[in-house]
């Protein structure tokens, strides 16, 4: 069996504002469109993917909060509503998604080998997260690839952010050797913001995008910093500076989806392609994409 | 009419007292001390639950549910494997919208949710499948603002009482939490289950003591302390104590019984009865101000533009004799804030809005289509006092150097005694004299507005 590999990685925001400015037929409500800058930089992200042949999409998402350690779903097939808590008019989208539990599992026997703290989720009513639907959705509107779905161990709110990105890293670790071992092409997935400091109101529609901004110049600045590490390959210094990132600005990166994903692309030296950026109710919001394909073997 | 609060309860959100008690003598002493509550609650005359509960977090402003009859079947993102729990609540919709207006009324953002398959939080669904099996009562059930301060989650509290006192309810008040609320990081066997640590177990049994002595302001005095020193940085902060302390009038000398402290899976979870009896003991001491109106930067989205309430805003006229100051609202037409004429100050009329924001403190009295909205008369007069203050001293006096004044009042029955308490505690010390006048109305939605003569 030949190895498995990573053929790319992408930070895919999940805001259900983006599903519900698309308008898929999944999803109740209606809109007139809104944050266009980031949905076209969707678009700019598929077309790209759409030259890379993988087999399974693999994420981390933080909407899917566990304090228990890190949980996988075991389930092949995951089919109900997702509604979300704190957008309920923006997302109450019908799901029906095909889980990889083979690599699931692998992942979760690789890293509970390792000595995480891992459970696999079994239970049939369980509902799948938003954050995992609307960054596939946007990354793969066809729901035609199977995914891995990985919780979100709050480390950095039971420790520290230090404690969390060293935690995050060995699972990426994990998640890297058990794709190699699977013999499988992934695409992996870290669903998050950039910086996540919220307005606590919303405009009259939702997507009048005349008050969309970002909240403060100090979560611009950290957006900004973020980005051009990202696109210059400094992925070394993101994670150095990934505990004041977390802190100061908000960000979303807490969850450990961020650090994740870089360290199971090995830490990549090779810039990232910017597809778009924008801000949502706020947060800033980048989609990025990795090629990992065409960075060849060592 | 009036309503009251017969009950109120702390009490946890895990899902093992309903799916597994059996597992653990602790966990078993949870599920008998919920179902003592229970029998409590059933002996009342209670005709409304109200649930607070710090797993449902929020970002636009406060949340209520409004679905009359969510459904759905509930899985804890951690414990998915102990269980699945049913649930189909019956929610009192006329409370819930009208809880949502009385928020607004009070200055905080708030909506209600009605969506079918919307994910009612695991501790909402523990308790009222506890507390009140078959929907005997209704319920209304409220979000956590993740990013709301004491004045915010105090009002919210105050808003609701608004509308138990309206509708006259006999209304039980219950925060759903836990106390200390670090778990263990590792699964465990049900029988290893304790508190994570020995600091956690002293602090919940201050916190435990306090409760058992009905001081529900004292505690919440403590929620920043009590955060910092045994909470997990969630998202939702020990802000529970706050809004069941405001329920509760801010009361020090409620009566209080712990029917249960254990520990589940590492957090600190109680069962905790508070009743409206007074134990005879404890007045309430504040360290913080009691808000009644929430006034706060919130509204990141509107501040630049402000609301002109349907009424055109001018820039004050200027003149050698004017005295103008952008600490003061904006006018309503061409005119000054002040004018000397020798030593003598003449202030143009002063109403409460806010200078920036146009906000009024204490509410408008009526929307933009012309319907009345509850206010709060004492908030709105000290906001006009306020501004008389910063024109006055814009111009050189102060408020100390008042003369005269001619109060305008548009509800003269529901609002002198509010507006008279406020000018006791201000200008009442200071002895201008006064005459009061009733009016029909004034430009913007305002109650109060004061005409002034100070020396300059």
């Amino acid at each position: 069996m030949a190895k498995g590999s990573i053929v790319a990685g992408c930070l895919a925001p999940h805001p259900p504002h983006l599903v519900y400015a698309d308008n898929p037929p999944q999803n109740e409500p209606e809109s007139e469109g809104g944050w266009e800058q980031l949905r076209w930089g969707y678009d700019r992200l598929r077309e790209s993917l759409s030259k890379v042949d993988y087999d399974v999409i693999v994420i981390l998402s933080p909407h899917w909060q566990t304090y228990v350690g890190t949980h996988f779903i075991g389930l092949p097939h995951c089919t109900s509503k997702s509604v979300d808590p704190i957008f309920p008019n923006l997302f109450r989208f019908d799901y029906d998604i095909e889980i990889d539990v083979d690599l699931a599992r692998a992942i979760h026997d690789q890293a509970k080998s390792d000595g995480m703290s891992v459970k696999m989720m079994e239970n049939p009513d369980f509902r799948v997260d938003y954050g995992t639907i609307v960054s596939c959705h946007m990354l793969r509107p066809e729901w035609d690839k199977p995914i891995v779905s990985i919780s979100s161990n709050r480390g950095m709110h039971y420790y520290s952010p230090e404690v969390m990105q060293e935690m995050m890293l060995e699972l990426g670790r994990a998640t890297s050797k058990a794709i190699e071992a699977s013999g499988k092409r992934c695409l992996l997935v870290a669903s998050n913001s950039l910086s996540h400091r919220h307005f606590t109101t919303e405009t009259n529609p939702p997507e009048d995008m005349s008050k969309e901004h970002i909240t403060s110049h100090a979560m611009h600045l950290w957006d900004m910093r973020m980005i051009e590490l990202m696109r210059a390959g400094k992925s070394q210094q993101i994670l150095d500076e990934m505990p004041e990132f977390c802190e100061q600005a908000i960000s979303e990166a807490d969850g450990g989806a961020f650090s994740w994903i870089l360290s199971a692309m090995g830490i990549p030296e090779e810039p990232a392609i910017l597809h778009g950026y924008g801000t949502i109710i706020g947060t800033g919001n980048a989609v990025i994409e990795w090629p990992c394909h065409e960075w060849g073997d060592d | 009419m009036s309503g009251e609060i017969v009950k109120s309860l702390v009490v946890p959100a895990h899902p093992h007292p309903v799916l597994c008690p059996e597992k653990n003598e602790g966990w078993q002493r949870i599920r008998d001390a919920y179902d003592e509550a229970r029998r409590q609650i059933e002996e009342t005359d209670a005709d409304l639950i109200i649930v607070y509960s710090t797993l449902w977090p929020s970002i636009i402003g406060h949340q209520i549910q409004a679905d009359p009859n969510p459904e759905w079947v509930m899985v804890d993102a951690d414990f998915h494997d102990l269980g699945s729990i049913p649930y189909s609540l019956q929610i009192d919709t006329e409370f819930a919208h009208a809880w949502n207006a009385a928020n607004k009324a009070r200055g905080l953002e708030s909506r209600t949710v009605a969506y079918h398959g919307f994910p009612i939080d695991v501790g909402s669904v523990v308790a009222l499948e506890l507390l009140n099996p078959g929907n005997r009562i209704p319920a209304v059930i409220c979000s956590t603002n993740v990013y709301s301060n004491r004045a915010e989650t105090t009002v919210l509290a105050k808003a609701c009482m608004d509308v138990v006192k309206a509708q006259g309810k006999k209304a039980v008040a219950v925060s759903v939490m836990s106390l200390s609320n670090r778990m263990f990081t590792e699964p465990i066997e049900p029988h290893e289950d304790r508190i994570h640590s020995l600091k956690d177990d002293e602090w919940n049994r201050k916190i435990l003591e306090f409760l058992s002595e009905g001081r529900l302001e004292d505690i919440g005095q403590l929620s920043r302390t009590i955060h910092d020193q045994i909470r997990v940085k969630k998202v939702v902060a020990f802000k529970p104590m706050w809004w069941l302390s405001a329920m509760n009038d801010n009361r020090n000398d409620l009566t209080g019984e712990v029917l249960a402290y254990e520990a589940i899976h590492g957090a600190g979870a109680a069962v905790v009865v508070l009743d409206p009896e007074s134990n005879g003991t404890g007045d309430k001491e504040y360290d913080e101000d009691d808000v009644e109106f929430y006034g706060g930067d919130r509204n990141v989205l509107d501040v630049e533009e402000g609301d002109d309430h349907g009424v055109a805003l001018h820039d004050p006229t200027t003149g050698d004799t004017s005295f103008n100051t952008d600490k003061a609202p904006k006018p309503v037409g061409a005119y000054p804030h002040a004018r000397k004429e020798g030593n003598l100050l003449y202030l143009s009329g002063v109403g409460p809005r806010q200078p920036g924001d146009n906000s009024i403190p204490g509410g408008p009295i009526r929307d933009s289509d012309g319907n009345s909205l509850e206010y709060d008369i004492k908030a709105q007069t000290r906001a006009v006092i306020e501004n008389v203050s910063r024109i006055l001293e814009e111009a050189g006096s102060s408020l100390d150097k008042v003369i005269d004044v001619t109060s305008f009042l548009v509800d003269m029955d529901r609002d002198f005694a509010g507006y008279n308490e406020v000018w006791a505690e201000t200008l009442g010390k200071v002895g201008p004299t006064r005459t009061t006048l009733a009016i029909r109305a004034l430009p913007t939605p305002i109650a109060v507005e004061l005409k002034v003569i100070a020396r300059a």
